[in-house]
């Protein structure tokens, strides 16, 4: 990385009659923030105004509005557009949208004709004072939401959220063995959730350091991937596992863990080729799927749960003086599992 | 086979039998003497599994004992004969099997049209009904990748199911073929226009391919929350990229012939709708000729039928 962050002027739009404008209170920060400001993904459209876990107070509202109202608690995560016109949309799957896909919350191009301003410009994330959307894309928020530690549910959150109500588990009528792989910020809100939803855990590891994180944080189970008796234990066992890593991997011994018909969800941007065998997924007629956030209607699904059950990430508060540090550390690999979340007002 | 799994020589080929029915046990209720039936792939399970009870035998969870180049298993054999040979298939005279691994041939049904139906028929049916697409009364998009004699079959079904079927093939060599089977649509995978015309409109790709290949373009022709099932015996690792799967929610997932009653269900759906594999009959002293061009060409759509009473005729 070359540049530091610095203080940068934006203008959000006007109001329009579906809009809601909100001071950003917290917008947490997460590990692709630092991909895309590093151009990773080699299209980021410098200047980049990152943030895709905000969470605010309502300012105003346009005429059309009807979910929320001046001084509602709401937050925005990764979608802040579509073409709201295709199945997908429709079905409340907007990130799966298929006419161009969803429009992210920063660094994106505005196709889809809902968000105001000018619309040459790229769109400007949740590091700012305040943001306008559409009534769509805004998630509401319980009065009593603790407003810092809930930023990060709109990301991490509905990233194991998501797959687990896609792939039957937030449904509650069945018991499953769910595994999640990689005990970082997304795996321990992974573990919180499937924990919360019933459902018996087994955290799965390269060693044997995160088995206290992971069970303090509600799994049943861990399985150290460096030690073969420790995942014989489990082989042929797990209905789902959700995988986290994000660097290049082998998934050979989480294919073997799923019992049959079971379901392998990869999560992590990996940039290289995976490997697999048909003969690893032939017999038992098992999956390997990929997964990414969630629609709107699985968004505030999941919100609602956490709200009520008190399921939260484990996070720490920083101002704007701490985020090059934080993007560093970020870029090193964060193996302490804390969610890193800005705060707007302290910084400002 | 010795190249899939250790071979136990002398070897008694032959998983897609076909015959009529001379003796029955006391407690058999489903078949009696003079019906036609049928042996595929499955010759005993568990059947104390909770995937046995779903009708599911072929991913039985103490493993299925394949019809031949299999010992019979120590617990819960339903074979009878001595427990320590290997099981012999059905390029022979008589075969004796437990009533639940029987499957019943209806009346009419042409004999030698059937046996492929019971390896061919259900590796393709068995995808088709597991994602969906024997129930739906919704027209999918349906592809099919390698037109051999698996291909041919999942065509045929999966046309006769009402479906739009693609037939995807590394050239243009095949299109005549696939479209007399009942494709409509066909892609050219090393074509990038005509992997275009069809990009993201598949919901679901059967891939019968049994060569190492690359899967990218196939997956692009999947739908959002499509799956692409891998149905080949390929020694090498399969490569995919993370974000081609988690930008729009795609499967890749495997299936194993199937269970008893889909097998029976695909017997009886063919009957009905006159859907049947291409076949040649031939006799035991053609096998080596067969084997040998199996080998050096498995793309042909024909399958080949082992004429038993003509072979044991010929024999005397």
């Amino acid at each position: 990385m070359g540049e530091n962050f610095s203080k940068f002027t934006i203008n959000r739009a006007k109001v329009g009659k579906n809009d809601v404008k909100f001071d950003v209170k917290y917008c947490g920060i997460c590990h692709s923030d630092v991909h895309v400001v590093c151009n990773d993904f080699a299209r980021s459209m410098y200047p980049i105004v990152p943030g895709h876990e905000l969470v605010g107070v309502v300012t105003e509202v346009g005429a059309n509005v009807n979910k929320v109202g001046v001084g509602s608690l709401v937050a925005v995560g990764c979608t802040i557009d579509c073409c709201m016109d295709c199945d997908m949309c429709e079905a409340g799957e907007e990130n799966y949208c298929r006419k161009g896909g969803d429009t992210h919350t920063y660094n994106a191009k505005k196709t889809h004709g809902h968000i105001g301003g000018n619309p040459e410009t790229q769109t400007f994330g949740g590091y700012s004072k305040t943001e306008v959307v559409h009534e769509r894309f805004i998630i509401k928020l319980p009065e009593n939401t603790p407003l810092a530690k809930a930023a990060p549910l709109v990301c991490a959150g509905i990233t194991m959220w998501d797959p687990l109500r896609h792939w039957g588990a937030t449904k509650g009528d069945k018991k499953m063995k769910i595994g999640i792989v990689g005990i970082g910020g997304l795996g321990t809100m992974g573990i919180k959730l499937a924990a919360a939803l019933g459902h018996e855990v087994v955290a799965i590891s390269r060693s044997n350091k995160k088995e206290n994180i992971a069970k303090e944080k509600g799994a049943q189970h861990y399985i150290d991937t460096s030690n073969t008796d420790s995942i014989n234990k489990h082989n042929d066992s797990l209905d789902l596992i959700l995988n986290t890593i994000s660097a290049p991997h082998s998934i050979f011994t989480y294919l073997g863990l799923l019992r049959t018909n079971g379901t392998l969800v990869q999560l992590g941007a990996v940039g290289v080729p995976m490997d697999f065998m048909n003969f690893a997924i032939i017999p038992q007629r098992k999956s390997i799927a990929g997964s990414l956030v969630g629609g709107l209607k699985s968004l505030q699904e999941c919100v609602d749960f956490c709200v009520e059950k008190e399921i939260y990430p484990d996070i720490e508060i920083i101002d704007a003086s701490k985020v090059d540090e934080v993007y560093i550390s970020l870029a090193e690999g964060n193996s302490s599992g804390v969610r890193y979340v800005l705060d707007i007002e302290a910084s400002l | 086979m010795a190249e899939v799994r250790g071979s136990m020589y002398p070897i008694v080929p032959g998983h897609e039998l076909v015959g009529t029915v001379v003796e029955v046990g006391e407690k058999v209720a489903r078949v009696k003497v003079g019906d036609n039936v049928g042996v595929g792939c499955v010759r005993d399970s568990c059947l104390n599994c909770e995937v046995c009870d779903s009708g599911e035998e072929c991913y039985c969870l103490n493993g299925f004992t394949h019809t031949y180049n299999t010992p019979k298993t120590k617990e819960n054999c339903h074979i009878g004969g001595n427990p320590d040979v290997q099981n012999w298939g059905g390029y022979s005279e008589f075969d004796v099997v437990h009533e639940r691994f029987i499957i019943k041939i209806p009346d009419g049904m042409p004999l030698e049209k059937a046996g492929p139906i019971l390896c061919a028929g259900i590796t393709m049916w068995s995808p088709l009904n597991h994602w969906g697409a024997t129930n739906s009364d919704k027209k999918l998009n349906i592809g099919i990748i390698g037109i051999g004699g698996l291909g041919t079959m999942g065509i045929k079904l999966a046309a006769a199911l009402g479906h739009r079927v693609v037939a995807i093939s590394s050239s243009d060599k095949k299109r005549d073929i696939a479209k007399s089977k009942g494709a409509e649509g066909y892609v050219v995978s090393r074509d990038p226009a005509s992997v275009a015309a069809e990009r993201g409109k598949l919901d679901v790709i059967l891939n019968t391919v049994s060569a190492h290949h690359p899967l990218e373009s196939y997956i692009s022709l999947l739908k959002t929350n499509g799956t692409l099932i891998q149905l080949g015996c390929i020694a090498k690792p399969m490569q995919y990229t993370q974000m081609q799967l988690c930008l729009r929610r795609i499967s890749i997932a495997g299936s194993l012939i199937g269970g008893i009653p889909a097998t029976q269900e695909v017997i009886d759906f063919c009957f009905k709708n006159e859907v049947y594999p291409d076949i040649q009959v031939v006799e035991a002293g053609e096998l080596e000729r067969v084997y040998t061009e199996l080998q050096e060409n498995n793309s042909g759509a024909i399958r080949y039928v082992l004429d038993i009473k003509k072979s044991l005729e010929a024999n005397k």
